[in-house]
């Protein structure tokens, strides 16, 4: 595992600070599992990784959120509030919610999905007009995802998590070897782990293919 | 690994045989990862105190013991954790408690460090998921030098943060066989007397072994400031302030107290940084230190770094600049946890819902939500068990006053068997007039779908008996018991109103699975036939998150009043084909079918 690190010695871009990085959406949309891929991924590239979850009653249908935190050595395994370099956002009141997390020039991943809970359809609150369209007007890198249209498309919606994170790849300091890794050590069974590994690559390319890519590396420094 | 995946991980290569404990957030997760070690007893007891007691018995049987269990479980268990500490251990006995700190799922934030100093037994604090594991180990050390239980503190970002762990190998501690000692463990006044000044005696010596002790760590820097952190707080200080000394308490009760001396008499100033109470401030500043820190931190809900940094260096860096700052009208709507399309609850609280003169006296599950809307069906929650002396007390006080009042108690099944039968059993023995609502859905809910003494399978996966709710409750002496189909709502209501109308105390047991247990069967889903739904919003009264309003419409009544229409589709990938809905709907426009693929989220959490 350290040898990973050992070869980018001198490039790593992480050798003096610590990334930040959000997942939140609902309970049940499988932010957890994507968390995990990601801390599993960190983890192989021989980083130090601290993840932190949310469990019990403010996971039931719920905002679920996923703290995980790269770097050489890292303490606190919760991020202050406006240091996330990057968000992963599963829904886009969620994105809204959490994106003053997000530091000044940090990114603002968003899946492409509204879901309206219970207060919203019984009237008692309203859902957001245009989130996508305030959400453009954030201080930083935007990078919207058709994560859940790809994943139906590719046969469940549970993918999207996956999709997401083939999307943060393209914009994280991990080679795409570490993540197929941690895919595989996540999902056992062969046939499951090949869905997922597609919408890896699905969602790595989507964002790869947006112009936005050359904004994102300039804005986090990578 | 999570911290209690890692305490699970230190119990067993410390050599640990015997661990109970009771489901609850943020602790779970510790037996149900020990349950897979070979070698190894691993139970769920009906409650905390039981499980204490179990954790004991293997201990002075000579085994090393653990019991684990959320914050609030401990004051279940305080009973024996009170006399343990004056007993002592055979093998060793660590208690392991995890504290929701900032709630996130628990009704109060006491701090368990309190629990230590009451009844007088050593306390380490981990940091992280290496120390969780080896903690563990020290724990079981100190437990048998010392003759002590020992408590290890955990907080829901030590429990529910997974980090790297290095593993070692299984240690088999020689098994020692009970000793029949009166004088040592049948804790008569006269043996206890006795036993009282040993314990005076034990704390003192356990305050030496603190300052000798290497789980007590002094990491030198700028000696401008120095802090004092115990267990996680250390983490947030040690990232806010990095350049500063730390004294970092592990073995954080009884304090170190030359350690603690010669630290401070090192540094410029002295801040203490610890989450919740501030118990070390209060003893550092009782051996007459100055303390800098005073008054200056949180006591109420995690710390971070930023807070930390905040709290202590008012005129330092402030906080970076966000992207966005939080926009407080384009804040979305809540989110509050909801029920599982398809709940078995729902039903219930739909019928209850709608009678708006009862007095509802809820309980700790997955139920509680019932006090949300559309439902509005839960008017008190306390603790565990609560529901049932609650309800009785309310009758009681309105019989007395002369006035007609119908109380229903609402527990689950898990619930009632953690400390619900002693509350039915005094509404049984002293005359009250209670309708008891027993939520069976045969799993501890809330806490992801744990076995209990109602499922007929134990955490280790073995087939045992099943409590019969119906027998139980006859045997506690109650006449009126039905059992209902919770997805069949006139069923619901005739057993409702029949309980009420009877004088006395009276039990509904309904008898459908929790929808994330492999007992549920999903059925075909259900869809809207667009054409028929007239925006009555009956259906949305059910509050299945699987119903989704796709638009409204305001029309003029007859009688000139307006009213708004809310014509509604269902996510075909959350609705578990309970057909709750579909006896709402007056125009029978939700009919099978849901071979439809929107492009949805699931409705409902996943296991």
């Amino acid at each position: 595992m350290t040898r990973n690190r050992e070869k980018r010695e001198g490039t790593d871009p992480l050798a003096a600070r610590t990334l930040n990085v959000l997942l939140a959406g609902i309970g049940g949309q499988g932010v957890l599992t994507a968390s995990q891929l990601l801390a599993e991924a960190a983890v192989r590239a021989g980083y130090d990784v601290k993840k932190s979850e949310v469990h019990g009653m403010a996971q039931r249908g719920g905002v679920v959120t996923s703290h995980v935190r790269i770097g050489r050595r890292v303490y606190s395994p919760i991020i202050s509030s406006g240091e996330v370099d990057l968000l992963v956002a599963f829904e886009e009141a969620e994105a809204l919610r959490w994106r003053s997390e997000v530091r000044s020039g940090g990114i603002l991943m968003v899946n492409c999905l509204q879901v309206a809970p219970p207060v919203v359809n019984l009237g008692l609150f309203k859902y957001p007009d245009d989130p996508l369209t305030n959400l453009r007007t954030f201080n930083g890198s935007f990078v919207p995802v058709e994560a859940s249209a790809l994943a139906v498309q590719a046969g469940s919606p549970r993918l999207a998590g996956t999709i997401l994170m083939g999307a943060a790849s393209a914009v994280l300091p991990l080679v795409v070897d570490d993540w197929e890794a941690a895919i595989r050590a996540r999902f056992t069974k062969a046939e499951v782990a090949d869905l997922n590994l597609k919408a890896f690559h699905q969602g790595r390319e989507c964002a790869l293919s947006s112009a936005i890519r050359q904004s994102v590396n300039q804005a986090i420094g990578l | 690994m999570s911290g209690n995946e890692a305490v699970a991980r230190g119990a067993w290569e410390a050599g640990v045989t015997v661990a109970s404990s009771y489901p609850g957030t943020p602790a779970t997760e510790i037996l149900e990862a020990f349950a897979g070690y070979p070698g190894v007893y691993a139970e769920w007891a009906p409650n905390e105190k039981v499980a204490f007691e179990v954790a004991m018995g293997a201990s002075l049987a000579g085994a090393r013991s653990l019991v684990s269990m959320k914050h609030v479980g401990l004051n279940v268990a305080a009973d024996p954790l009170m006399t343990s500490s004056y007993i002592g251990v055979r093998g060793g006995f660590v208690i392991v408690v995890s504290d929701d700190v900032g709630m996130s799922s628990s009704q109060n934030g006491q701090d368990t460090r309190y629990f230590a100093r009451f009844a007088k037994v050593p306390l380490l604090e981990p940091s992280d998921s290496q120390e969780a594991k080896a903690f563990v180990g020290e724990a079981l050390r100190l437990s048998e030098e010392m003759d002590t239980p020992v408590i290890v503190r955990l907080t829901t970002r030590i429990s529910h943060v997974r980090g790297l762990v290095s593993l070692g190998e299984r240690a088999t501690p020689p098994f020692l066989g009970f000793s029949k000692e009166p004088a040592k463990y049948v804790i008569l006044p006269a043996h206890a007397r006795k036993k009282h000044p040993k314990v005076l005696q034990r704390i003192k010596d356990l305050g030496r072994l603190a300052d000798a002790s290497p789980l007590n760590v002094t990491e030198w820097g700028d000696r401008e400031i120095g802090i004092i952190a115990s267990g996680p707080a250390y983490v947030y200080a040690r990232e806010a302030f990095s350049d500063a000394s730390f004294l970092k308490l592990g073995f954080s009760f009884p304090l170190a107290e030359g350690r603690i001396r010669e630290f401070a008499s090192k540094v410029k100033r002295l801040w203490i940084v610890e989450e919740l109470e501030g118990l070390v401030e209060a003893d550092v500043l009782a051996m007459g230190i100055r303390v800098d820190s005073v008054g200056k931190l949180p006591r109420i809900g995690e710390l971070t770094p930023q807070r930390v940094r905040a709290a202590l260096d008012g005129v330092g860096e402030s906080a970076p600049e966000s992207a966005s700052p939080p926009d407080v009208e384009l804040m979305p709507f809540p989110r509050p946890p909801t029920l599982c399309a398809g709940c078995p609850h729902m039903g219930v609280f739909y019928t209850l819902g709608k009678m708006r003169d009862l007095v509802i006296t809820g309980d700790i599950g997955c139920y509680t939500l019932g006090v949300g809307s559309p439902w509005n069906a839960t008017h008190t929650c306390v603790c565990m068990g609560a529901s049932l002396g609650n309800a009785l007390g309310i009758d009681k006080a309105y019989r007395l006053a002369g006035k007609e009042q119908k109380v229903v108690a609402m527990i689950g099944d898990s619930t009632f068997l953690h400390s619900g039968m002693t509350g039915l059993l005094d509404i049984v023995y002293n005359g009250g007039d209670v309708t008891v609502f027993i939520l069976d859905n045969r799993t501890v809910g809330m806490t992801g779908g744990q076995e209990h003494p109602g499922t007929g399978v134990t955490l280790q996966e073995e087939k045992t008996k099943a409590v019969d709710f119906v027998a139980l409750c006859k045997a506690l002496g109650v006449e009126h018991v039905q059992v209902v189909d919770p997805y069949k709502l006139p069923e619901v209501y005739r057993a409702v109103k029949e309980a009420l109308a009877y004088q006395g105390p009276s039990v509904i047991i309904t008898d459908r699975p929790c929808i994330l247990i492999e007992e549920f069967h999903r059925t075909q889903p259900y869809l809207v036939m667009d054409e028929l739904c007239n925006g009555c919003g009956a259906c949305l009264k059910t509050g299945c998150p699987a119903i989704q309003v796709i638009r409204r419409e305001v029309v003029r009544l007859p009688n000139g009043r307006d009213k708004e229409l809310s014509y509604v589709t269902i996510d075909p990938a959350g609705c578990n084909g309970c057909e709750l809905c579909v006896q709402t709907c007056g125009p029978k426009a939700i009919v099978p079918g849901g071979s439809t693929s929107r492009a949805v989220a699931p409705s409902g959490p996943q296991s």
